[in-house]
């Protein structure tokens, strides 16, 4: 069984939304409070990513299930500008906005997979998935 | 939402609830600069301990408002971040670098009354511990 939802990324308050209906999907699929917390975090920077490089996206929240492990997946996709260089963008401490840099090397630390697929001028997806313990 | 500012004595508190906006947290930044002059207060004390989420954008401004709090001749302290916050904080790799953190609002009120104990420290007085 699937599930998805959608949270459109438009506004700070988006990022609210998103965070609340991750942590409820993960506390529902009986995330540990500690992963809770981990993967609200990477919700709250994927989707101010979202506002902050693209202006607008969306999150899209997923339980997945394989051999008996369930998990989540949190994909961030927006048609942004794009990332030039991902392997650069997954470095830690790179940053294009004078921001902390934390962004997508922060998620795949806090989360168990992160891919990232980008294209100049089309847009970026970010799926991120974490894995019940 | 709002973040409620309560004045105790020589000190500001501001209770910061769950689900905060961006702008809520700009809007605690500019209330708190203003009211440390306003009240002439001498120390802040931020609670985040109903926070489920301390992510790059909250801790960079929480370290912005005490740089500022201190510009503005006061202190600040941030108290109450929970375990599970602490962990994915040092995960994502954010450090709130020099500013002060203590237990719970009752560890904040101690950590004040001690600076505020603490007169100016000249060169001659450098060797006396320091209170933390």
């Amino acid at each position: 069984m699937r599930s998805e939802e959608k949270v459109p990324i438009i506004s700070d308050e988006n990022i609210v939304t998103a965070r609340q209906r991750g942590r409820a999907l993960a506390a529902q699929l009986g995330f540990s409070s500690t992963d809770l917390v981990l993967i609200t975090t990477a919700i709250s920077e994927l989707a101010r990513n979202i506002l902050l490089y693209a202006k607008r996206g969306e999150i899209v929240l997923e339980s997945i299930s394989d051999n008996g492990r369930q998990g989540i997946i949190v994909v961030a996709q927006d048609d942004g500008p794009g990332i030039a260089n991902v392997d650069k963008a997954m470095e830690p401490g790179y940053s294009t906005s004078g921001n902390l840099g934390l962004g997508l090397p922060g998620v795949r630390r806090l989360m168990d997979d992160v891919k990232v697929l980008s294209r100049l001028g089309e847009g970026t997806t970010v799926t991120a998935t974490k894995w019940k313990r | 939402m709002e973040v409620p500012i309560l004045k105790q004595g020589p000190y500001l508190i501001a209770t910061i609830q769950t689900a905060l906006h961006d702008t809520d947290m700009l809007q605690l930044r500019d209330a708190l600069v203003a009211k440390v002059g306003k009240f002439r207060s001498r120390g802040v004390i931020v609670d985040v301990t109903s926070m489920d989420v301390m992510d790059s954008f909250s801790s960079r401004t929480l370290r912005d408002i005490s740089h500022m709090i201190r510009l503005r001749g006061a202190e600040m302290v941030i108290v109450g971040i929970q375990p599970e916050v602490a962990f994915a904080m040092v995960q994502l790799g954010l450090m709130l670098e020099d500013v002060p953190t203590a237990l719970d609002l009752e560890e904040g009120l101690t950590f004040m009354n001690q600076r505020m104990k603490v007169p100016w420290m000249g060169e001659k007085d450098r060797k006396r511990p320091r209170a933390i």
